[in-house]
């Protein structure tokens, strides 16, 4: 990456007329199942386990944080809805998007890279083939795809976590976690999480392909693309988390 | 029948660094034409530019009438299917086995049934040797495999311009005979419209009916190959005949002054001398049959001949 301000107005630039260009070729018939499904169960194959092992974790943390915070308030009864609306809240799509973009985009940038220093990119598109029609689309809808179903079992995972360590490691009542459930949290926390980790799944996917599709000078190019592309994507990542949520806050009333 | 290619003052620069400038020239439709050049002096990237995978900062490259330095980028790519380039390493994609590179663009193109494209396929597969490594995948084969297969895939969809980024590079010289060989027999039967772009001499003394020679940013020259072979400008003299007196040195060019020097020591003798012989030229094996062009160009050769024979 260069550091020039002009470098990075340039590389931000040409990254969101890809993201343009993806969008634009969605669309475009015919949709190349395969290769999507290829790569949403390749995705799905480098992210399942090592998402499921995190967010049991975090969701211990949270409930951790929530049932010493809850003790000193003395809000018991409060645990159960606190922890299930950070978790689905916050914490299913950050783990979603750090995972996807760990170990999903890594991959897909990584596998576009050694492709474009080999010339196969090139080549392609000499055979007349768009590589964003045959290559990036698949990758980006399968990303989407199982960003969407990873938040679920993250959410699931998150919360059984959260139940575990708060009624049976710090003795809460299960009927009182049980019954918070939804004081706080609403059906439309869930769908806002899932919005996010679908916006979340395009990010990183887009950001992999760019980079991957821009790699050059030999496999330390490639390197350093991975490289580029996980700061990236994080950094974009949290800021769109960011406004998302604040938006959200405005345009959905809240409970209570 | 091939297409003709015209290239009008193309200029490409990477930043500020200037690669070639002001390059113009026509490639026949159906003709063999050689780029040649130092390395560095942006063989590959004029290639690149004609198939518009880069683009220059001015000029035009009219194909068949079109320039594609104008087209947007869809219609770019309805263009490029009339193209079929080999590049360096062949370009091959490496999560496919022999048979499904060579069928990819069939596959992605064509509504041919799965017969259809493996009766087309078997039969490049063939033209270039390569019967029985169906299922091998590029990185288990070497690289002069790599290479035909390459050649393969660029032929699958008839093309009307083909272009290759330095066939001969890599090869030994055995395999370098044949692919020019193999080169010589496609332009009979096939009738495409050839460039090649190389440093080796030897093909390109032998094989094309065009040469072009870049150096120090610009085309010095080109035009059909007798032309070439027999002219008197240094640089062209120099790289044709692979010598270190010359205008082109080791890192770029040398001083004015130097060039002289060498190039007076080497004394009356180089500029007096007969004009340089010109090689035979390469004909289509003897199994294929000619098209006019061909005959004509053999009837020269062995016109040429028993001149020459008549000379000694």
């Amino acid at each position: 990456m260069s550091l020039s301000p002009v470098g990075a107005l340039k590389h931000s630039g040409s990254l969101f007329a890809m993201a343009l260009d993806v969008v634009r070729t969605i669309p475009r018939r015919p949709f190349q199942v395969r290769e999507f499904i290829q790569q949403a169960w390749f995705i799905a194959s480098v992210t399942i386990l090592p998402t499921a092992l995190v967010s049991i974790p975090f969701g211990a943390v949270i409930a951790l944080q929530i049932g010493s915070l809850t003790r000193q308030l003395g809000a018991q009864s409060f645990s159960g809805a606190a922890s299930v609306l950070a978790v689905l809240r916050e914490a299913s799509p950050i783990v979603t998007a750090l995972l996807i973009a760990g170990a999903g985009g890594t991959a897909i940038c990584a596998d576009l890279g050694a492709r474009k220093i080999r010339e196969e990119i090139d080549a392609m598109q000499v055979l007349g083939i768009d590589p964003i029609h045959r290559l990036v689309v698949p990758r980006v809808l399968a990303s989407m795809v199982v960003a969407v179903l990873l938040n679920g079992l993250v959410s699931v995972v998150g919360v059984a976590g959260g139940y575990f360590f708060n009624v049976i490691l710090q003795n809460g009542t299960p009927g009182a976690y049980l019954a918070s459930f939804t004081t706080l949290a609403q059906l439309s926390d869930l769908w806002a999480a899932e919005l996010k980790a679908l916006v979340f799944g395009a990010i990183a996917a887009i950001v992999a392909s760019y980079k991957g599709l821009t790699a050059k000078g030999g496999s330390k190019g490639v390197g350093d693309a991975v490289n580029e592309s996980v700061v990236i994507t994080f950094m974009l990542l949290f800021v769109t988390n960011f406004v998302m949520t604040a938006v959200y806050f405005q345009v959905v009333p809240q409970r209570g | 029948m091939g297409v003709e290619i015209c290239v009008e003052g193309l200029t490409k620069s990477f930043g500020h660094q200037v690669i070639w400038q002001d390059v113009s020239l026509t490639l026949p439709a159906g003709e063999v034409s050689v780029m040649l050049g130092p390395s560095g002096t942006g063989k590959s990237v004029f290639l690149k530019t004609l198939v518009g995978l880069l683009k220059p900062e001015a000029g035009a490259i009219r194909i068949a009438g079109t320039d594609i330095t104008k087209l947007r980028e869809h219609d770019l790519y309805e263009v490029r299917k009339q193209f079929g380039v080999l590049f360096q390493d062949g370009a091959l994609f490496g999560s496919m086995n022999l048979y499904d590179n060579i069928a990819f663009p069939l596959r992605e193109h064509t509504r041919k049934t799965e017969s259809a494209i493996r009766q087309i396929v078997l039969e490049k597969m063939d033209m270039v040797g390569l019967i029985g490594a169906e299922e091998k995948l590029p990185g288990e084969i070497s690289g002069g495999m790599r290479k035909r297969a390459g050649l393969a895939r660029a032929l699958v969809l008839d093309p009307e311009i083909i272009l290759f980024d330095e066939p001969d590079s890599g090869l030994d010289p055995v395999r370098v005979a044949y692919l020019n060989q193999l080169i010589v027999d496609l332009n009979a039967q096939i009738d495409a419209t050839f460039l090649i772009v190389t440093h080796d001499i030897a093909s390109a003394r032998q094989v094309p009916d065009n040469i072009g020679l870049l150096f120090r940013r610009e085309l010095v020259m080109f035009g059909p190959r007798e032309q070439l072979l027999t002219s008197d400008q240094p640089v062209v003299r120099q790289f044709l005949n692979g010598r270190m007196q010359g205008p082109i040195g080791m890192a770029e060019e040398k001083d004015a002054a130097q060039v002289e020097e060498e190039l007076a020591r080497l004394g009356d003798a180089d500029l007096h001398a007969p004009k340089a012989e010109i090689t035979p030229r390469l004909l289509p094996s003897p199994g294929i049959t000619r098209p006019p062009r061909w005959e004509a160009i053999a009837r020269r050769e062995a016109a040429l001949n028993k001149a020459e024979v008549a000379d000694a």
